[in-house]
């Protein structure tokens, strides 16, 4: 049995990640994330790994650039504004086809908003930040289980796939308390080698370049974006990854993901005592969505909770084809939801 | 031909002063015969596609952001020869947080500074190192006291710092100038290849084209920029 240890959820992630091996860590301090660098200046020196207090978001993604093309498996963290700050980085990282892990303890918008927990980032996440046709993997965790996990598995998927991982929390995740299992790190993937594209000097070898202005001859760029959407396609059959809940007979399904999934089990639970046959669906992968999971319930009652003003539902109704019946249940700023404000809306929607 | 260029034809147009620095570049990273332990970055400029001359691994880099891509290079790989090529747009306006504070940080890289007072690439406008009165595609009228304020000294700017090592400015307008030039990329990277930090050239470079200047003109312009751009050592700890 590994240690288990009560802590944060913005430290457990530090765990995982140096357990992972991560070798490069930037970032800038923003709340509700500031125990992540804090953690990272005093766990990654001790592993003989590197921290870097950057002076900006837009120099710590940049560093994850440099890293990254240098072959080092490397992290950064911050929360909503921060995380649109790092879109620019985001956009070449992708491009460039570089591995790294991303984090993002989201917290109330648009703005400055509130230093709450909330899920308003769902489209900047799954759709694109940045400029370009590019996809990233985007992970939700639920718990501090789930995270310290995910965390792990995000720098495995980020350099089986060369491609950028986003690790979906929010405020509440990175500030709550609860016991996690220390897992030790073994890799979930057949690892590639990094060895015939990372910048180290070319001794004994043709010259490497990472580039992303791709000029001429005028298709080279249609050419590599048709090559990332062939990419984005492979990952898409690979990594579709969903928990269902007491869904097989259930006459109503909600839809939730991340912190808000884990009050909607409780309430699905509660529901179920009362006669209620409540079920629920929580994509664990974002991007790439779980489509085919949600689609065997298509023409189902789906109510979607989500702490953001109608984002997610876009994506859950494209996954069953408008063919469901769906309620709404969510706010943005900071608005949270509980299993009475859960179960109050089962009980109307079946009056 | 060095071992470090690649025989290639270049892209820029006639009378450029990048010619001449890479030239240099190459030269002394054949002389320390470093150059399989060499990483580089290619800017947003001019410059961008240094790596089709250049026989080295490259990072190109967004806009500005060169520094600090090149610190985390270096700090993966400290035995390596890490440096930074540079335009003064991207180093002294969308990148001057970046220069500035990875400077301060004394990270172990060079940053090798083409200052030629304008943008190239992008068709002539104001950079942050055009000169007083110079006209530019978005200074018709000169470059003023109270529009746009004087040109931003990068030089003088980091050598406020404790951290930099080894600052110098330099010129390719002439033989002896661009002797030196090579002096001072050769000392900027055996300050970093013993490992004793920050080492920062300028260089005032021509750019007839945007200058619209013929090529005497464009070198008689260098002599013009060094009322505001002095060449000397502006930091030298080493």
């Amino acid at each position: 049995m590994n240690e288990k240890k009560l802590m944060k959820g913005n430290e457990a992630l530090c765990y995982a990640a140096v357990e992972a091996g991560c070798e490069f860590y930037a970032g800038y301090p923003i709340t509700p994330q500031n125990e992540v660098p804090e953690n990272m200046s005093k766990l990654m020196p001790k592993a003989g790994k590197i921290f870097v207090q950057a002076e900006a978001e837009l120099s710590a993604i940049n560093m994850l650039f440099g890293a990254s093309a240098a072959g080092a498996r490397c992290m950064t963290s911050s929360s909503s504004p921060g995380i649109s700050l790092k879109q620019e980085g985001v956009s070449y990282i992708a491009a460039a086809e570089l591995p790294c892990v991303i984090v993002n303890m989201a917290r109330g918008g648009p703005g400055l908003g509130n230093i709450r927990g909330s899920q308003a980032d769902y489209f900047q996440s799954v759709k694109g930040g940045g400029h370009g046709d590019y996809r990233l993997i985007v992970l939700a965790p639920s718990t501090l289980q789930e995270l310290y996990d995910f965390t792990m598995d995000a720098f495995d998927y980020a350099d089986y796939y060369r491609n950028p991982v986003l690790i979906l929390g929010d405020g509440i995740l990175g500030q709550m308390v609860e016991p996690v299992e220390l897992k030790k790190y073994s890799p979930i993937l057949g690892l590639p080698s990094k060895k015939g594209w990372i910048l180290d000097g070319c001794k004994g070898r043709e010259q490497h370049v990472i580039k992303t202005l791709l000029l001429s001859p005028p298709d080279l760029l249609v050419k590599h974006n048709i090559r990332l959407q062939q990419k984005y396609s492979r990952i898409k059959k690979e990594l579709s990854i969903c928990k269902e809940y007491k869904t097989n007979d259930a006459e109503i399904i909600i839809a939730a993901y991340g912190i808000t999934a884990r009050v909607c089990r409780e309430a699905v639970d509660i529901a179920r005592e009362n006669g209620i046959k409540a079920g629920l669906i929580q994509p664990i992968t974002l991007w790439p969505f779980p489509e085919e999971v949600f689609r065997k319930y298509s023409d189902k009652n789906f109510l979607v909770v989500e702490m953001s003003e109608g984002q997610f539902i876009e994506d859950v109704k494209l996954a069953t084809d408008c063919k469901g019946n769906y309620s709404f249940l969510g706010h943005g700023g900071g608005w949270y939801p509980d299993t009475d404000k859960v179960l109050k809306k089962i009980k109307e929607l079946l009056k | 031909m060095t071992k470090s260029l690649k025989e290639a034809k270049m892209h820029y147009c006639p009378g450029c002063g990048h010619t001449i620095v890479h030239r240099i570049i190459s030269e002394v990273l054949d002389e320390m015969n470093v150059r399989e332990r060499t990483i580089a970055s290619a800017p947003v400029g001019c410059s961008v596609l240094l790596y089709n001359y250049f026989n080295i691994d490259v990072i190109e880099c967004a806009h500005g952001r060169v520094p600090s891509v090149m610190s985390a290079i270096k700090r993966i790989y400290p035995d390596r020869l890490v440096f930074a090529y540079q335009g003064d747009g991207d180093l002294a306006a969308i990148g001057t947080n970046e220069t500035i504070h990875t400077a301060n940080r004394g990270e172990n890289i060079t940053v090798i500074f083409i200052n030629n007072a304008v943008y190239g690439m992008t068709g002539g406008q104001m950079a942050p190192t055009t000169i007083m009165g110079q006209k530019t595609t978005t200074t018709p009228a000169g470059r003023g006291q109270n529009q746009e304020g004087p040109p931003l000294k990068m030089c003088e700017l980091l050598a406020t710092l404790d951290a930099p090592m080894y600052i110098e400015r330099a010129a390719v307008n002439n033989a002896e100038n661009i002797k030196k030039t090579k002096e001072a990329i050769r000392k900027a990277f055996r300050c970093q290849m013993e490992g004793k930090g920050y080492s920062f050239v300028e260089v005032l470079a021509t750019c007839p084209t945007n200058w619209h200047k013929n090529m005497k003109d464009s070198l008689r312009f260098i002599q013009e920029m060094q009322e505001y751009f002095p060449l000397k050592v502006f930091k030298d700890k080493i």
